[in-house]
C-alpha cells in the first residue's frame, strides 16, 4: 500500500473475518507500515506452534500461507545444513527460508498445493505465489492507491468503495469452458495469480511470471523406457506422493468414489498401513449412484466408510449457500454434493481427505480424450458409417442403442471434422455445447461482449503447442480450462474449504505430472482403453472389476434437483422481473426455459446448463451485488 | 399449418423465442447447434405425440428430422397433413 492507504487492524479483520470457513481455528495479524497480513489458520501441521503469519530469523521476511508443503521435512532438513534456523515445525516456515535461500525461484523447491503472501521488508517487495496447477485460490486487486489480495475474493470486498460488478469476459468464458481461462475473475476488476504463476509488487509497479507450466515433448520425442518399467516407475512415484500427502498431525481420510482413481488412493493407503476412513456420496437417482462400486472396495479392503445419501430436495435446499463458496456462477449442481460431503467429513472430525482429482486430466481418463481420438480417426475418412459407429462405444451408460441418437451423435461430433489440425479440436463439440448458456444473455449484456473467448485461450497456448501430439493439446487444454477454472476450484477447494476441510491430490503431485508428460500418448489411451498405463501399474493392488469397469464420469441431478420442490427461492430469482433487473439475462427466454423446466421437458445437457448457469448467476448477483452493503458492510 | 406447428415448437423450445425470424425453415438444427443429440429426442417425443404417428429406428435420420422443412416433408410422407387429419386418423 502507499502512503495513505496504510493497513489497519480494524481493516485486517474485517477482512479476515469472512475467511473464517477456510481457517477457524485462530486469526493471526502482521502490520508493517505499508504492509498488512492476515490469516486464517486451520491447523493441520504443528497443532501449537504453527501461528502465522510466520517470519525468518530476523522478522525481514513475513509469510501468510494457504496450503501445505508436503515435502517440508526434506526441505527442512537440507534449509537446516545451510544455517537456517527454525522456531516452529511448520511447513510453513520453510517457504520463508526457502525464500532466503533460493531468492524468487524458491516455488520450484516446493512439492506441494499453495497460495503464498510473502512479504520482504528489506526490498519492500510482496510476492503472490501459487500452486502449480491451481489447487488453491488466490486474487488480488489494484487499487489507486493500494493492492489488496486474499484467497478468495469476499475477503477483499470490505474495502470495495461499492458494489461489485460482473465481469462480461468472465461469464462468456465461464459460458464456453466452464471456468477462466486466464487471470480474469467474474468480479470486475479483480484478478486471480494463475496457476503455476508468482506475481510481484514492488514499488507500485505489478509484474507476473509463470515458474511451471503444463509441458509436452514434441510429437514422437517420449520416453524410451519399457511399458513395464513405466507401470512400475507410475506406481512408485504415486505411492510416494500419497505417503508425503499422510503427513500431518491431524487424521488423514480419503474420497471413494468407486471409480479408479480413488479406488487406487485407498489400495495404496491400505498397502500403507494408513488407518482407512472414507467417504462417499451416494445419490436416490440411480444414473448418479456409484454405490455398487464403493461397495466392492469397501468389502476388498475394510474399510471405516460413510456414505452421505444425495437427494434432490438437498441439492436445491444447499445451492445458495455452495454459491456464496464458489463465488463464481457454475453450470453444474455436481458441486454441491461435494459441500455436503465435506460437511460430513467435518462432523467425523476429520479435516483432511486425499481425492482422486486430476488423475484423468494427467494420465487421459477424459471421454473428451475418447472423444477427440475417434473423431480425429473418422476425420481421415469422413463418410465411413464404420469410424461413426465407434462413437456407441463412447456412452455405454447412456440410452443411445438407437438409430436416432447414433445419427445425431454422428453429427454432433463430427464437429471440425473438416479441420482435425485445429489446435482445440478435442473440445469443440464440449464448447459448442457449452455456449448454448449464452442464447440466454440479455442484448444489452451481450453487446458488452467484444472478444471471442476461444481465440483468446488460444492465445495463450504455450509455444511450441502445435508440435504437440493431438491427445497432449486436448490434455493441456483440459487442464488449463476445466480442471484448473472449474474442478479445483468451484467444485474443489470451494466445497472442501466451506466446512473448513482441507484436499489433498496425489495425482496433482508435479513429480507424477511431469513424468505423465512424457508418456506416449497410446500408453494413456491404448486403442480406446483409457488411462492404459494407470491400470497396468495398479493390477495388482486393484480387484479387477473395479479395472474393468467402464467409467462413469461424476454428475448429480441439475434442473430435477430444483423443480417440483418447495424452493421459493428459485422462482422469485427466476422470475421476469429479477432476471430483468439483474440485467445480465432476456427476461422472455428465460421464462420460456422456466416453463419448459417444469414442464419435465429439458432434459439435453444443454438446458440444464443453461438453467443451472442462469439461476447459479443470479444468486451469485444476489449475494454479492445487490446483497453487497448488507453482507459486507459500509465501505471504508 | 404443419410448419408453423414445428415452427413454433422448435422457437419456444430450443431458441426460447417467438421472433420468427430467428429459425429460417431450412435451416439444419444441428449444424446451427440449435438441437444436439439429447434435443432430437426431445423432437420425437413432440412428433409422436402431437401428430399420433410412430417413428420407426430407420426413419431417425437427418433427411427426416434435421429442419423445419424436412420435417414437414417427413410428416407428410406419414400422411399427416394437418393436426385435423391425425385427430380423425386417431
Amino acid at each position: 500500500m502507499e502512503d495513505g492507504a496504510q493497513p489497519t487492524l480494524p481493516a485486517l479483520e474485517r477482512m479476515i473475518r469472512t475467511l473464517q470457513h477456510r481457517g477457524p481455528d485462530g486469526f493471526g495479524y502482521h502490520i508493517d507500515g505499508n504492509i498488512g497480513l492476515a490469516h486464517a489458520r486451520l491447523s493441520i501441521i504443528d497443532l501449537a506452534g504453527g501461528a502465522q503469519p510466520i517470519h525468518n530469523e530476523d522478522k525481514t521476511v513475513w509469510v501468510s500461507f494457504n496450503g501445505e508443503v508436503f515435502n517440508y521435512i526434506e526441505l527442512r532438513r537440507d534449509l537446516q545444513k545451510l544455517g537456517h534456523r527454525f522456531y516452529t515445525k511448520t511447513d510453513t516456515e520453510v517457504i520463508v527460508h526457502a525464500y532466503e535461500q533460493y531468492g524468487e525461484n524458491f516455488p520450484s523447491y516446493l512439492n506441494g498445493q499453495f497460495a503464498i503472501a510473502l512479504w520482504d521488508s528489506q526490498t519492500s517487495k510482496l510476492l503472490l505465489v501459487r500452486d502449480r496447477v491451481g489447487i488453491l485460490p488466490l486474487f488480488y486487486r489494484q487499487q489507486p492507491d493500494r493492492v489488496i489480495f486474499a484467497s478468495e475474493v469476499k475477503a477483499m470486498l470490505p474495502l470495495f468503495d461499492e458494489a461489485p460488478r460482473l465481469n462480461p469476459v468472465a461469464l462468456d468464458q465461464i459460458m464456453t469452458f466452464w471456468g477462466p481461462v486466464d487471470d480474469t475473475c467474474i468480479f470486475e476488476g479483480v484478478r486471480h495469480v494463475v496457476p503455476g504463476e508468482m506475481v510481484t509488487i514492488e514499488a507500485g509497479r505489478l509484474t507476473r511470471k509463470v515458474y511451471w507450466s503444463w509441458e509436452y515433448p514434441a510429437t514422437g520425442q517420449y520416453s524410451d523406457l519399457s511399458e513395464a518399467r513405466l507401470a512400475e516407475q507410475l506406481y512408485e512415484l504415486l505411492n510416494d506422493a500419497i505417503r508425503i500427502r499422510l503427513r500431518s498431525d491431524v487424521p488423514v481420510g480419503a474420497y471413494l468414489s468407486g471409480g479408479l482413481d480413488s479406488s487406487v488412493i485407498t489400495a495404496l493407503l491400505h498397502r500403507q498401513g494408513a488407518d482407512l476412513r472414507t467417504f462417499s456420496i451416494g445419490f436416490e437417482d440411480k444414473g448418479f449412484d456409484e454405490s455398487d462400486y464403493q461397495d466392492l472396495m469397501i468389502e476388498q479392503i475394510g474399510t471405516r466408510h460413510s456414505r452421505l445419501r444425495c437427494l434432490n430436495e438437498s441439492i436445491a435446499a444447499a445451492f445458495q449457500k455452495a454459491i456464496w463458496h464458489t463465488e463464481s456462477p457454475i453450470l453444474r449442481t455436481a458441486p454441491v454434493p461435494m459441500m455436503l460431503l465435506s460437511g460430513q467429513v467435518r462432523e467425523n472430525s476429520y479435516k483432511v481427505v486425499l481425492t482422486g482429482e486430476g488423475a484423468d486430466e494427467v494420465l487421459g481418463g477424459y471421454d473428451i480424450f475418447k472423444e477427440a481420438k475417434i473423431r480425429a480417426f473418422w476425420a481421415r475418412n469422413p463418410g465411413s458409417k464404420f469410424r461413426q459407429m465407434l462413437l456407441k462405444r463412447l456412452y455405454p451408460y447412456l440410452d443411445i442403442s438407437s438409430n436416432t441418437a447414433q445419427s445425431y451423435l454422428a453429427a454432433f461430433f463430427g464437429v471440425g471434422l473438416e479441420d482435425p489440425e485445429i489446435p482445440y479440436f478435442s473440445h469443440m463439440p464440449r464448447w459448442q455445447t457449452t455456449a448454448h448458456s449464452k442464447l440466454f444473455l440479455s442484448d444489452d449484456f451481450k453487446a458488452q461482449l467484444r472478444t471471442d473467448a476461444i481465440e483468446q485461450f488460444c492465445n495463450t497456448f504455450p509455444e511450441g503447442f502445435s508440435s504437440w501430439h493431438p491427445f497432449n493439446r486436448g490434455q493441456y487444454i483440459e487442464a488449463k480450462s476445466l480442471m484448473s477454472g472449474y474442478l479445483l476450484c468451484s467444485q474443489g477447494d470451494r466445497m472442501l474449504a466451506a466446512n473448513s476441510v482441507e484436499g489433498r491430490f496425489p495425482f496433482l503431485d508435479h513429480r507424477v505430472i511431469e513424468m505423465a508428460g512424457k508418456l506416449r500418448p497410446k500408453l494413456k489411451m491404448k486403442a480406446l482403453n483409457e488411462k492404459y498405463l494407470l491400470k497396468k501399474s495398479m493390477q495388482h493392488v486393484l480387484p479387477p472389476e473395479i479395472i474393468a469397469r467402464y467409467k462413469q464420469p461424476y454428475r448429480a441431478p441439475d434442473i430435477p434437483a430444483f423443480i417440483g420442490g418447495r424452493n421459493g427461492y428459485v422462482e422469485e430469482l427466476m422470475s421476469e422481473e429479477v432476471i430483468r433487473k439483474a440485467g445480465y439475462f432476456d427476461a422472455r427466454r428465460v421464462a420460456r426455459l422456466v416453463k419448459k423446466a417444469k414442464s419435465g421437458r429439458a432434459i439435453g445437457a444443454k438446458d440444464n446448463m443453461a438453467f443451472v448457469g442462469i439461476l447459479s448467476t443470479q444468486i451469485w448477483h444476489q449475494h454479492f451485488v445487490s446483497g453487497f452493503r448488507q453482507n459486507f458492510g459500509s465501505p471504508e | 399449418m404443419v410448419e408453423a406447428k414445428i415452427r413454433d415448437y422448435i422457437l419456444e423450445n430450443f431458441l426460447f423465442t417467438d421472433d420468427q425470424s430467428a429459425l429460417d425453415s431450412d435451416e439444419s438444427f444441428l449444424d446451427k447447434g440449435i438441437i444436439d443429440s439429447t434435443g432430437i429426442l426431445e423432437v420425437i417425443f413432440f412428433l409422436e405425440e402431437e401428430f399420433g404417428i410412430s417413428i420407426a429406428d430407420n426413419e431417425m435420420v437427418r433427411e427426416s428430422l434435421d429442419s423445419v422443412n424436412n420435417i414437414t416433408s417427413f410428416l407428410k410422407l406419414k400422411g399427416v397433413s394437418t393436426p385435423e387429419t391425425v385427430t380423425n386418423s386417431q
